[in-house]
């Protein structure tokens, strides 16, 4: 993969896909190395990418209901496309099983391709020529549109796309995705404004 | 070595961000505001990488073969189709426009 392509050895990339599992900010670290950073500056931008693993822990604790024991394993699996999954489940079974299997596979999958990646960067091609970078979105757009229910969640999710993409260009990789998880505080207190304390609507 | 400390930086900052998530107690997350963030949050964030992954090449913005996958995903979403069904769609029309456009 890429970072066969930075200097970085077939060891070191095994050890960030094991260890990190957090895409973005392999990509991240991966790339301020590259660039000639030093080690923290790097760190800190791939740190802030992973930020937002945090936000999906406090949906999927309460989904999950996990034994505290389980909790620092399950933590390593908690991602984009895992947090994905789990919450577009029905049931807490469901939820686990989607949780689990989402994990599991991907962290096998994701490792294993690392190790061939690394192996034969050039042998695969470029993947871009196969529309494969769009799969990424389109995963994302699939399981965003059933949360979709109300006028708020589409109001969250306009304000989310307006704050990630308008800020891309002036703020550090990783911090638009931040502020636009703001858009969630914000369009609840304008609601609660509206509504001028009125009984608020209930979800699950 | 610089690239290991970065290495173990990273996987330890990213490690502990996760565990925090989960580790919240039950006890705070029972007021209404609070689930109801908790649900809105990952809307935020799913809605923002959709688009930056879209649009986004580095730091600048572009309009390329995979807004076009994505409106193809989005059209499949639309017509109810299964979920390989609108992951395929994205795929081929990205693919498809970059093999007429370049």
């Amino acid at each position: 993969m890429t970072s066969a392509g930075s200097g970085l050895t077939l060891l070191q990339t095994c050890a960030l896909s094991l260890l990190v599992f957090t895409g973005a900010s392999q990509f991240a670290l991966v790339g301020a190395l590259a660039a000639g950073g030093n080690p923290f500056t790097a760190a800190a931008g791939a740190f802030f990418l992973g930020v937002r693993n945090a936000f999906y822990g406090l949906r999927l604790s309460q989904l999950l209901a996990l034994p505290r024991a389980v909790r620092p394993l399950a933590a390593q699996w908690v991602i984009d496309e895992t947090a994905a999954v789990a919450l577009a489940q029905p049931t807490r079974r469901t939820v686990r099983i989607g949780f689990t299997v989402t994990g599991l596979s991907l962290y096998v999958l994701w490792n294993l391709t690392t190790l061939l990646g690394a192996l034969g960067a050039e042998a695969i091609g470029d993947t871009d020529a196969w529309g494969l970078d769009a799969a990424g979105p389109a995963v994302f757009l699939a399981l965003l549109a059933p949360m979709l229910k109300t006028s708020t969640e589409r109001a969250v999710a306009g304000l989310a796309v307006v704050l990630g993409l308008g800020l891309l260009p002036v703020l550090p990789a990783g911090v638009p995705v931040l502020v636009a998880a703001l858009a969630a505080p914000a369009v609840l207190w304008a609601e609660g404004r509206r509504r001028g304390g009125t009984a608020r609507k209930e979800e699950r | 070595m610089n690239t290991w400390i970065a290495i173990g930086v990273t996987a330890l900052g990213c490690y502990a961000v996760k565990l925090a998530g989960l580790l919240v107690p039950a006890g705070a997350l029972e007021k209404p505001l609070v689930r109801r963030l908790a649900a809105l949050l990952p809307v935020a964030l799913l809605a923002a990488l959709t688009a930056q992954q879209t649009f986004a090449d580095g730091t600048a913005l572009v309009l390329d073969a995979r807004a076009a996958g994505l409106g193809a995903a989005a059209v499949a979403l639309v017509l109810r189709a299964p979920f390989l069904l609108v992951v395929a769609a994205a795929v081929v029309v990205t693919a498809g426009v970059r093999a007429m456009g370049g």
